[in-house]
């Protein structure tokens, strides 16, 4: 007997590692069991659950207004935006028209939303890969962002500005200036991001050609947003299923073919151009009108099921509603984007070293709370 | 005030009164006692002034203003937090391996503590000068990855055996740029006593006098140096963002501080000894022929010149630690097998030419 078990011990060569819960670059409550032989990962298992809220099985017991606010908790870098997936679905079921001041200003928002999250992403992208500074210089330029939000709505990360049928109040007067410095302000610094990070040789050599995924893969795998995009797959709902004013600006989907980390990096740094690009377009011209269109105190949906897409910075965020004409639906799910994304982090890292696990991870740009609901 | 510019007058006049009142034995003993104490104080100063140095270091590279409220511009926040960690609880594994574990963190002072001692810090003040000194330098420096090797091992812990594995490899690699770097500078000099090497520049600091080469050499020590002190961006052993700690995962208390304090000790060893290599150590800016020149430059008494330098070295690593991201560790092995070894031999062999024609300054 001891020698069957010595020998086994002599054969396996594989060792089990726990990264997480409690892990600086899983960033949360993630835990990843790796399979390594000495550096080089052989298999990636993600075990969810130590964040596990019940948000789903919660709004079965809430109105429609507070489910809103549920939403916040998810994705927290892309709030509005999974906020906007709610009131985007009630609008629909209830065939509510928003007004143009409306559509508008959410617009702005979301864009302003998504470049808040790409600074986030792109700071902690470096800290990843042991560049400190880029931590700091990311959360610098989202401070101006979160400022607009604070003036525009009191809050700073879960903003609940969305309501079905509009907004819960009107934008700050100041609103259109402080964006419009901010873009000013931000077109001078985003190259800078190029120059620390973008254009460093040991930068280069950690991202290119590491955690390839191909169209195909991204496909199977649901893999949206920029991740998506990065391999071919044509996924911008904004492009594809336009709500709210983005049928009405101009802008570029990015699509890149390459589908390694580089190829990721590289388009999130143009969604941050084009987000510029979109919010330069509307922010002069928010039409007159009301910022809200009146509804019922208690919402009550007529009986039917819905489905409202939205595109948040980490890709298709989806609300399905089932209604049975109460005021809390009968079941209500949400098609999160990490989710999908985390689903292909162990197809991409096989055979990548422990280094090479933290720079795909970051990203895939994971929210922990998105993944675990 | 002459002894700030030749300490030997200061040095020999402690020895005279100490000869005058005791027995020759007992001179001995308390003159090995008085370094002692100068080095351990020297250890401490550096410990608290180079922390503090690098957190502020990093927080302008990072547009915050860093430790602000403890002593005036936060000077006094590394003393509290030394009063920190003596009052935190020392932890240990259940299965650590428990007298590895306690001697792995002493192995690294001493080692910091035994190169130290053979510094030219300035004229006349030198604790060991040895004819062999460089080589006694690198030798001892590179005992560090011992005790760092035993951290990992003994703690228990598979992140710490990881960043160990990693260290390990990566310190015996660069060793030998380090080494080969400095030797490209023996070839000029001639001796590897760290005192004649200092000397030896007093027409001129060998990165001018040397050539091209000579510049190469100074590259390829910088890179060196700073992956054998485990800083960023060869920091693998550590990696917080892929192994949380790497070999010091498992320690707390004073043994966590016993590796942050040589982590910067280490520091200040390889900036000295580029300083005093490839920068003059405590010479002066001379150049060859220039009496005038020379005589102003000569009243900076020599000890500002080190510690000058030195700090010129260490604000270098800094500068490199918080701009640029970690390598991979098999990046990190190719970097210096394929290019800088190759690269760093051929150097020698130009240099050797150049001293061989003569040509050199």
């Amino acid at each position: 007997m001891e020698e069957i078990i010595h020998d086994q011990e002599l054969e396996s060569k594989e060792y089990f590692i726990n990264m997480g819960p409690q892990h600086p670059s899983t960033h949360g409550v993630l835990r990843l069991v790796l399979s390594l032989d000495g550096e080089i990962i052989r298999k990636v298992e993600p075990h969810l659950g130590y964040i596990h809220r019940s948000i789903e099985k919660m709004c079965e017991h809430d109105s429609y207004q507070q489910i809103v606010h549920l939403t916040d908790r998810m994705d927290y870098l892309s709030c509005h935006i999974n906020n906007e997936a709610v009131c985007l679905a009630v609008e629909q079921a209830l065939e509510l028209e928003v007004p143009d001041r409306v559509k508008v200003i959410r617009t702005i928002i979301d864009e302003l939303t998504r470049l808040s999250s790409h600074q986030l992403w792109w700071g902690v992208m470096g800290m990843d890969l042991g560049a400190i500074t880029s931590f700091l210089y990311g959360f610098r330029d989202r401070e101006m962002i979160t400022d607009i939000f604070e003036e525009t709505c009191g809050a700073r990360l879960t903003m609940n500005y969305n309501i079905p049928g509009g907004l819960f109040f009107d934008i700050h007067p100041n609103f259109q200036k402080r964006t419009k410095d901010f873009i000013a302000y931000f077109k001078k610094k985003l190259p800078e991001y190029d120059t620390l990070l973008s254009n460093n040789v040991i930068f280069k050599q950690r991202m290119d050609g590491i955690g390839k995924l191909s169209k195909e893969d991204a496909i199977s795998f649901g893999v949206t947003g920029p991740t998506g995009r990065a391999s071919g797959f044509s996924c911008d709902v904004r492009k594809h299923h336009p709500y709210m004013a983005y049928d009405r600006v101009e802008f570029k989907e990015i699509l890149d073919t390459k589908g390694d980390c580089f190829a990721r990096y590289k388009c999130r740094i143009a969604e941050m151009w084009e987000s510029m690009h979109i919010i330069e377009q509307l922010i002069d011209n928010i039409p007159e009108g009301d910022y809200k269109v009146p509804t019922k105190a208690v919402i009550k949906l007529p009986k039917g099921e819905w489905y409202q897409k939205v595109e948040t910075a980490r890709g298709e965020f989806g609300v399905y509603i089932i209604s049975e004409g109460q005021r809390s639906p009968y079941r209500l799910k949400f098609r999160s984007p990490g989710f999908s994304n985390l689903s292909a982090l162990d197809h991409m890292a096989r055979g990548c070293k422990i280094a090479d696990l933290v720079a795909i991870m970051s990203t895939l740009d994971l929210v922990i709370p998105d993944i675990d609901r | 005030m002459n002894w700030l510019y030749d300490f030997s007058i200061l040095t020999q006049s402690i020895h005279e009164s100490l000869s005058g009142n005791f027995e020759s034995g007992t001179v001995l003993l308390l003159e090995m006692i008085l370094a002692g104490v100068a080095f351990m104080i020297l250890f401490a100063l550096l410990g608290l002034v180079l922390v503090y140095a690098e957190r502020k270091v990093s927080a302008f590279f990072q547009q915050r203003l860093g430790p602000m409220r403890v002593g005036f511009w936060g000077t006094a926040q590394t003393l509290a937090d030394v009063i920190k960690l003596l009052m935190k609880e020392p932890l240990m594994n259940k299965n650590a391996d428990k007298f590895l574990f306690n001697l792995a963190p002493y192995i690294i002072m001493i080692a910091a503590f035994m190169a130290m001692a053979s510094l030219p810090f300035a004229k006349g003040l030198q604790a060991l000068d040895f004819d062999i000194g460089l080589l006694y330098i690198s030798a001892v420096s590179s005992l560090g990855v011992v005790g760092i090797l035993l951290a990992g091992w003994s703690s228990d812990n598979k992140y710490s055996l990881i960043g160990a594995l990693r260290s390990g490899a990566q310190i015996i690699s660069y060793e030998l740029s380090v080494g080969l770097s400095l030797l490209t500078i023996v070839v000029l000099t001639g001796s590897l006593q760290l005192s004649v090497i200092v000397e030896s520049q007093a027409n001129g600091w060998w990165i001018f006098r040397g050539h091209i080469p000579a510049v190469i050499a100074f590259i390829i020590f910088l890179i060196a140096s700073t992956a054998e002190t485990n800083r960023g961006p060869f920091d693998l052993a550590e990696a917080e963002s892929e192994l949380t700690a790497g070999f010091h995962t498992e320690y707390s208390g004073m043994k966590f501080a016993f590796f942050f304090l040589a982590e910067f000790a280490n520091m200040f060893i390889v900036s000295a000894i580029g300083a005093t290599v490839f920068l003059g150590g405590w010479m002066p800016f001379h150049i060859g022929g220039w009496e005038g020149f020379n005589n102003v430059m000569d009243y900076i008494p020599p000890i500002v010149w080190f510690f000058g330098k030195v700090g010129f070295m260490i604000f270098m690593m800094m500068w490199f630690r918080w701009t640029f991201p970690r390598l991979r560790i098999d990046q990190l092995l190719t970097l210096e097998w394929k290019y800088l070894l190759p690269v760093n031999l051929m150097n020698i062999l130009v240099m050797a030419f150049l001293v061989l024609m003569g040509w050199h300054f």
